[in-house]
């Protein structure tokens, strides 16, 4: 059977995959924000998971404002990276895992979630930083990858409990999959960040920090914040953080923490990792 | 007709992007859209005024895209993902459009994103 061997979340704000590209990471701005992921590689690397389900959302690369899926879910082979406006050197595509993602397709389904079924789908920064922070000396991706995007673009927003049920689907789905398969699920974006308007810039380090810790000990209080409290505790773009739901939802009630950090800035925003591990 | 009201309409300095800001802002971020191709940058950089026509920009917006107003462009319904597509073909990046929004320097803006890191802010 399928076995879900932990679940990440990370930020993924697109001047990382800059920094990358630019070996800027020994640098003394990008220094503390890297040093929080080699605990994150080893362990990866101890773990070594065969699938990673991707929970992020797109910022105008897949999806215009023509049709907006709430939650959308990847079936194709390989997943191919272009450019996003920025000129930047695409990245090399991500294997899928078709068999998996259409169990999960029906799975989801079943359970009445009604997702969006996407057979060619382009991937951005949302979900390509965080396979960059994971596996960044990788000359090929070492593992398959089945992308699920919500929408945190065009509101209204699926809620924060919404995105949980989701990943209590997305685990019982991949548990229930036949083959022996480690999987990872990423939930990325965050933490408290916002892009526009006269508030831009703003951070929100308490609410972070209450929030990573509810994550691990009470998610279910998590799910009670509405979009609204989002927006404004953790800022309009900050309201990603309902995605480290998704993951968390997926994962059995009791976790425990592998490896936990969090710095402030990276561009205008507050980054968070966190590594859990299910309850034995 | 009327627009429903929001009780996220009272966080101050924040246009969360709902209905109808999309429906205003659809030209504008179509537009940004096409900058995902490099031909299209090109093409706007060559005549902004047509490329701004083609799709369809009121003169309102006509007049933000030129002044490089970013936060003007997001009160006239830009999406700031698809603005970040505009500001990027000026070399501009999301510190410089945020400090261009809150009106500070961006050297202030980023000290005071630093600053929000600090131990006495939590």
């Amino acid at each position: 059977m399928a076995r879900i061997v932990g679940g990440v979340t990370t930020s993924h704000i697109p001047a990382i995959g800059g920094a990358i590209a630019k070996g800027l990471q020994g640098t003394p701005y990008w220094k503390p924000f890297f040093d929080g992921y080699a605990p994150v590689r080893s362990w990866l690397d101890k773990v070594k998971p065969d699938v990673a389900v991707v929970i992020y959302n797109d910022h105008g690369l897949a999806f215009f404002l023509d049709q907006i899926p709430t939650f959308a879910v990847g079936a194709a082979s390989e997943y191919p990276n272009e450019d996003s406006g920025w000129g930047l050197k695409p990245l090399p595509p991500v294997h899928g895992d078709l068999e998996l993602s259409w169990h999960l397709i029906e799975s989801l389904v079943a359970d009445e979630f009604d997702i969006t079924i996407c057979q060619e789908m382009k991937v951005d920064h949302g979900f390509m930083v965080p396979m960059m922070t994971m596996w960044p000396e990788a000359t090929a991706w070492p593992v398959r990858a089945i992308p699920i995007a919500v929408n945190t673009v065009q509101h209204p927003l699926p809620t924060a409990a919404r995105c949980y049920k989701l990943g209590k689907a997305i685990g019982r789905a991949i548990e229930a999959y036949p083959e022996d398969l480690k999987v990872v699920v990423f939930g990325t974006g965050g933490m408290s960040h916002q892009l526009q308007g006269e508030r831009a810039g703003f951070i929100n380090k308490p609410f972070d920090q209450m929030f990573m810790r509810k994550l691990v000990e009470d998610p279910e209080a998590l799910t009670r914040l509405s979009n609204t409290e989002l927006v404004e505790q953790a800022g309009s773009e900050g309201i990603e953080l309902i995605m480290w739901l998704a993951m968390r939802g997926a994962m059995t009630r009791g976790v425990s923490v592998v490896h936990s950090h969090y710095h402030i800035p990276v561009s205008n925003t507050a980054a968070g990792v966190l590594v859990l591990d299910n309850a034995a | 007709m009327a627009w429903s009201k929001h009780d996220y309409d009272r966080i101050p300095g924040t246009y969360v992007f709902n209905g109808r800001r999309s429906a205003l802002g659809y030209p504008l971020n179509r537009m940004c859209m096409s900058f995902n191709h490099a031909e299209n940058r090109e093409s706007f950089k060559q005549d902004e005024e047509a490329y701004c026509q083609r799709y369809g920009l009121t003169p309102e917006q006509r007049d933000a895209v030129r002044a490089r107003d970013v936060l003007k462009l997001v009160q006239l319904g830009g999406n700031i993902y698809y603005l970040a597509k505009f500001a990027g073909i000026f070399g501009l990046n999301v510190q410089d459009v945020g400090a261009q929004q809150r009106g500070m320097s961006v050297d202030d803006f980023k000290a005071m994103l630093e600053k929000a890191g600090e131990p006495t802010h939590g």
